[in-house]
């Protein structure tokens, strides 16, 4: 670029100064570095020195190179929006992890040398983004499902200022929460069963302006991203509707465990074994009164069983515990006793559980005198015109206990309404079944990659669900209530507010063309030199949140603002058309071009780490922080995940010279903590092919290499290097060295 | 005196741990101002103390590394630390908050270079590590601490030690005439993510947790595994050293008990079965757990963990609430004494360690907020209209997992967000 001018700052601060030659790395800036501009200062963070940067740059300076400390401290300081900036990391990086002594000296400068290179060629590589100029704003949501958490999604997002178009499948809005006689109690004193209020929540819905409600109504189509949702609604009549909206609450609920695929129990055997909606039937129809059988007796004993297809262990029924259902039965016997304290409860629960202020109900259910068993029910028969239960009691330690009981009540779980599961590595061969999942699809996204958000194995959506519950794979679509995880309906309402506040922030995001979670606030989106393209398909395949679709003739269709910007899709791409202003193929190539490489008899060998810049580079300066040293032959390039890494830099510092590649990642498989979900995953994969590469070079296997890193590896981190570089000793230098 | 711009369209956020940064950094990426409070000097609360997080086994400092990452990229949001409120007046949409800043002794040029902190010789308990070891009185509050940048314990102020640190600072950073000051901050609405702190087990008097050096908490146990904690990740008994390798988990430590914390804690079933893989972890075969037990509340998908847990051979799971603790004096080692209520045994079992599952009360009971407000017994904040503009976030509101208490943080920024929408439209 013509107009370019890049400044070189070295500091001199924090030891850098006795520890380092930085009038070197001054000159290295200048010449290898080409900087047009290199200054020392003693202190650069302080005002001075962020007051000298601050004129440069007044004065015409486009790019800068820092080398002080790392690009995670200081960043008040060294905050200078206008212009793209590098950071070199002489501190953590170079001297709190080098052993002080002569012996040292010259490997420890030569890396911090090196680090100045690095710096200022990435310095030359990037632009800052100005952001897309394709952004648009809709300030409407769309609400998926009538139940308790869509309608209460609804009614936040209209409180905070936005429309709403709120669509449920049947006829009414009220969803499970509307069958119910009662809910739990979910205010002090957490005694009695409280009325649901789902009257009043439909009620403001029908006299909110900002909320359109279509009913008996499904989602035909999905299209667009965030900011320009199109959305085609099917109607019973056959009538489709179209509305364009910015983001997407998910809100489809779920079903009751189907309690006919329990028949040991009882379950489609016989009306007197009912389902906890079943119960709900009977007490509504009661409407406080005794409450009926089927048959129109009086029940005057009944059996809750808790964990019926649930907890499972052979594989059969649900292998998870639906949190709510112990809280549910303690509701219903209540149902009995505060109607007729002399009617028998027996709960025979294997763990109860009633977390929070669920001990108070639980209390208040043993004062009206529910009994509590611990036990296994293993069977439910007809025993004339009642019951008889069956059951292992874990307490009195009799394997066949009995009760004989009018009516059970069947604790089955929640299975969430999730829609579709894509594996996108199915994707081809599961096309052909599209007519089916058009059926049982809740969004029939026209995505790339599949109908609906993707799943974790037990049909929930998949999300970081620890720190980021709501980040979903497909950004701004974010699933609400128990389609993400079993909840009751206090924690729905809850749930259902958070998942509308991030809807509306994707809305604010996309107006602006900026990235949602985790790289918030990014402005740069993936540019692609689409006349370079082979139509390969890696990238669509790829990308962790289906942001890329293909448009007939199979090229990339990029959708900027449903794009996380993790550059999987540029780590994807074999011939590397795609990049990003302030990160690029380029911009870490030139990196690792930048470095310098000692002919093989000098035997100083030189080892690339390419380091996941959430967990493995923290560690790496943490280790730093606490003086754990490791060789000075590495050079560490941080990187936005691994799956952003394409392997024509692993290929590139193997053929330079380089001895040794490390890569560092993040934990992949169920328990994944790749903040992009896939990345790590699609890296390994990818790297798993690399022998081949590997033995057309002649090079030994071990050159490349692949570790799991996570941010509390201080100790093990260094441990790692020191080890591999010892290994890369053992092998002997590269053969490519110039 | 420290200038803070705020109106009655800012968000004011009270407490900086997961919940409190998960709800300004939400506000703040929907276009709004925040003020961040924090009682302590840095941010990121009770889960940066923890080693690892259930169900997953991963480090939360990994969420607290993209957390602080959004939080420095992002302008909108004023970070306060070592503040408290000490007075709320005003209604929703127009507080006035008194907030008392602590003096740190150190300013913004601190590079966190250490010089400080070799310099000062004194030496105060490790607050981070739950007073289980001691640090310079000069200190980084911990590894990933933000604002990472030096303290000075205000035991020394006055004395030789500060001279020391302030001589050893070559940036001009250690400014000893620092004073105590209350600012005055305007705010819309405020959210008050305050978080929990560990039942004081001392007043569970039968475990002897004042009396026996080798019964400690749940979240001391945390930082006896990480290895930034006082023995670099090694589990090693406080009485003497030893490895660890026989460890009791006491369920219920506090909760479910009408005596001490009514409601269930929610967390701790998960935090123990956890806890047993840091013990096998470490020791492989060798290491034992045994789990006492009155349900096992490993709720929703957790289940997984739980039979994860009980497939391994070296956890045994004992029904039992633990009557008393006694010590043997010779090996310091505990002895729980109980009944196990599955087929009626007494026992009376020796371990290495006996790790408390301590029960999880508010860290500012509702009655201690300089305001009116509706809450539950435990002093839990409740949702509540007549709570006006205040809105409780994450473990202010509940015994909660920090899953919960992200959402509940996140409802709680658009509940925020939704007051000062309307002081806007208002002034429009």
């Amino acid at each position: 670029m013509a107009d370019q001018k890049i400044a070189a700052y070295v500091c001199q601060g924090c030891g850098l100064g006795e520890r380092l030659d930085t009038k070197a790395l001054a000159q290295i800036a200048k010449t290898d570095g080409k900087a047009h501009l290199v200054r020392e200062h003693a202190f650069l963070c302080n005002a001075d020195g962020v007051a000298t940067i601050q004129k440069d740059i007044e004065e015409g300076v486009t790019h800068i190179a820092i080398a002080a400390c790392s690009r995670r401290a200081k960043t008040e300081a060294f905050y200078f929006p206008a212009v793209a900036m590098s950071r070199a990391n002489l501190r953590e990086g170079v001297i709190w992890v080098r052993p002080i002594g002569d012996e040292h000296q010259e490997t420890t400068q030569e890396m911090a040398q090196d680090y100045v290179r690095m710096a200022c060629a990435e310095a030359k590589k990037l632009v800052q983004p100005e952001g897309s100029t394709t952004a648009e704003r809709n300030n409407t949501v769309l609400v998926v499902g009538g139940g308790i958490t869509g309608m209460t999604a609804a009614l936040e997002a209209s409180k905070t200022g936005y429309q709403v178009v709120l669509v449920e499948k049947t006829g009414q809005l009220g969803g499970w929460a509307g069958q119910l006689w009662k809910r739990v109690a979910f205010k002090e004193p957490f005694a009695d069963p409280a009325d649901t209020g789902v009257e009043a929540m439909i009620a403001a819905i029908q006299t909110d302006k900002n909320i359109k409600v279509y009913l008996n109504a499904t989602i035909a189509k999905t299209d667009g991203a965030p900011g320009r949702f199109m959305i085609d609604i099917a109607t019973e009549s056959g009538s489709v509707s179209q509305e364009h909206v910015g983001a997407i609450v998910q809100a489809s609920g779920f079903t009751l465990y189907d309690m006919e695929k329990l028949p040991e129990l009882g379950g489609g055997k016989s009306p007197h074994v009912v389902d906890q909606a079943g119960l709900e039937v009977l007490a509504k129809r009661a409407a406080g009164g005794a409450i009926k059988r089927a048959d129109g007796s009086e029940v005057k004993t009944v059996v809750f069983v808790q964990c019926a297809g649930q907890r499972d262990e052979t594989g059969k029924h649900l292998s998870y515990c639906s949190g709510t259902c112990c809280n549910t039965s303690i509701k219903q016997a209540m149902y009995f006793k505060d109607q007729n304290p002399d009617v028998d409860t027996v709960v025979i629960y294997d763990d109860l559980r009633t977390p929070g202020n669920g001990e108070d109900f639980y209390r208040s259910a043993q004062r009206k005198g529910v009994t509590f068993t611990k036990g296994k029910v293993s069977s439910v028969e007809a025993n004339g015109s009642g019951l008889k239960v069956v059951f292992n009691d874990l307490i009195l330690g009799d394997q066949n206990a009995t009760i004989d009981t009018d009516l059970v009540v069947l604790a089955t779980g929640q299975v969430p309404n999730s829609g579709v599961n894509i594996d996108p590595s199915k994707l081809e061969t599961e096309t052909e079944a599209a007519a089916e999942f058009k059926q049982i699809s809740i969004l029939n996204l026209n995505y790339r990659q599949g109908p609906d958000v993707p799943q974790l194995k037990q049909g929930f959506v998949d999300s970081h669900f620890i720190c980021f519950p709501y980040e979903s794979r497909r950004t701004g679509i974010y699933p609400a209530g128990p389609v993400r995880r079993p909840m009751d309906i206090a924690q729905a309402m809850e749930d259902a507010t958070g998942a509308t506040m991030k809807a509306i922030q994707a809305i604010e995001n996309a107006a602006v063309g900026r990235a949602a979670h985790p790289r918030s606030g990014d402005l740069s989106f993936p540019i692609v030199r689409i006349e370079g393209c082979t139509q390969c398909k890696r990238c669509t395949v790829e990308c962790p949140f289906g942001a890329i679709d293909e448009n007939e003739k199979g090229y990339p269709v990029f959708n900027e603002s449903r794009c996380r910007r993790c550059g999987t899709c540029m780590g994807a791409c074999p011939v590397r058309v795609i990049s990003f202003e302030n990160y690029s193929v380029d911009s870490v190539g030139s990196q690792i071009k930048a470095v310098d490489i000692p002919d093989e008899f000098q035997e100083k060998p030189r080892i690339l780490i390419l380091a996941c810049e959430n967990d493995a580079y923290p560690a790496l300066d943490m280790a730093g922080m606490n003086r754990n040293t490791y060789s000075a032959y590495v050079r560490v390039i941080p990187v936005r995940c691994l799956g952003s890494v394409n392997l024509i830099w692993v290929t590139d510092a193997l053929n330079s010279g380089y001895d040794g590649v490390m890569m560092m990642g993040c934990k992949h498989g169920d328990n994944y903590q790749c903040h992009f979900v896939k990345g790590s995953e699609i890296a390994s994969q990818r790297l798993s092919k690399i022998d081949d590469t590997l033995k057309s070079l002649n090079l030994e296997p071990e050159r490349v290499q692949n570790f799991e890193v996570a941010i509390a590896d201080i100790e093990r981190v260094p441990q790692l290097i020191n080890d591999y570089a010892a290994k890369i000793q053992e092998i002997g230098m590269s053969p490519f060295k110039f | 005196m420290t200038e803070v711009v705020a109106t009655n369209q800012t968000i004011l956020v009270v407490g900086g741990g997961i919940s409190g940064m998960t709800a300004a950094l939400e506000a703040a990426e929907c276009g709004k101002d925040v003020v961040l409070l924090e009682k302590n000097p840095a941010l990121g609360g009770r889960v940066s103390q923890l080693y690892r997080y259930f169900p997953k086994l991963c480090h939360p400092t990994c969420g607290l590394e993209i957390n602080l990452r959004r939080l420095k990229g992002s302008r909108r949001i004023r970070t306060l630390t070592m503040a408290e409120v000490t007075g709320i007046t005003g209604q929703k949409g127009d507080y006035t908050v008194s907030v008392k800043l602590s003096p740190r002794y150190v300013n913004e040029n601190c590079t966190a270079c250490g010089e400080c902190g070799k310099a000062v010789t004194a030496e105060i308990p490790n607050a981070f590590n739950y007073n289980l070891n001691k640090i310079k009185a000069a200190y980084i509050p911990n590894a990933m601490a933000y604002p990472m940048r030096y303290v000075l314990d205000p035991s020394i102020i006055g004395t030789p030690e500060a001279d020391k640190a302030k001589a050893a600072c070559k940036y001009d950073a250690i400014d000893l005439d620092m004073k105590e000051e209350t600012i005055q901050i305007k705010a819309g609405a405020v959210v008050w993510a305050t978080g929990w702190q560990p039942y004081d087990a001392a007043k569970i008097q039968p475990y002897g947790y004042d009396r026996f050096a080798n019964v400690i908490t749940s979240v001391e146990f945390e930082r006896l595994a990480d290895p930034h904690g006082p023995t670099g990740g090694k589990i090693l008994r406080p009485s003497d050293g030893k490895e660890a390798k026989n460890v009791a988990f006491i369920q219920c430590a506090g909760s479910r008990d009408e005596n001490h914390l009514r409601h269930c804690s929610r967390i701790c079933c998960m935090a123990s079965l956890k806890q047993t893989n840091y013990v096998t972890e470490k020791f492989g075969d060798e290491g034992k757990s045994t789990i006492y037990y009155i349900d096992i509340r490993a709720i929703d998908r957790f289940e997984d963990f739980y039979q994860k847990v009980k497939a391994n051979p070296n956890v045994k799971f004992i029904k039992s609430k633990v009557a008393k603790i006694v010590e043997d004096e010779k090996t310091g080692n505990p002895i729980c004494h109980g009944v196990d209520t599955e087929g009626y045994h007494r026992y009376a079992t020796e371990h290495d360690l006996v790790v408390l599952a301590i029960g999880m009360a508010p860290s500012v009971p509702a009655g201690m907020i300089p305001m009116d407000i509706v809450a539950d017994s435990s002093g839990f904040i409740q949702l509540d209209e007549a709570n006006g503009g205040l809105f409780g976030a994450g473990c202010a509101t509940n015994a909660l997992d920090v899953n919960r208490a992200v959402q509940s943080a996140t409802a709680s920024a658009l509940r925020a967000i939704q007051v000062v929408n309307q002081v806007a439209r208002a002034e429009a």
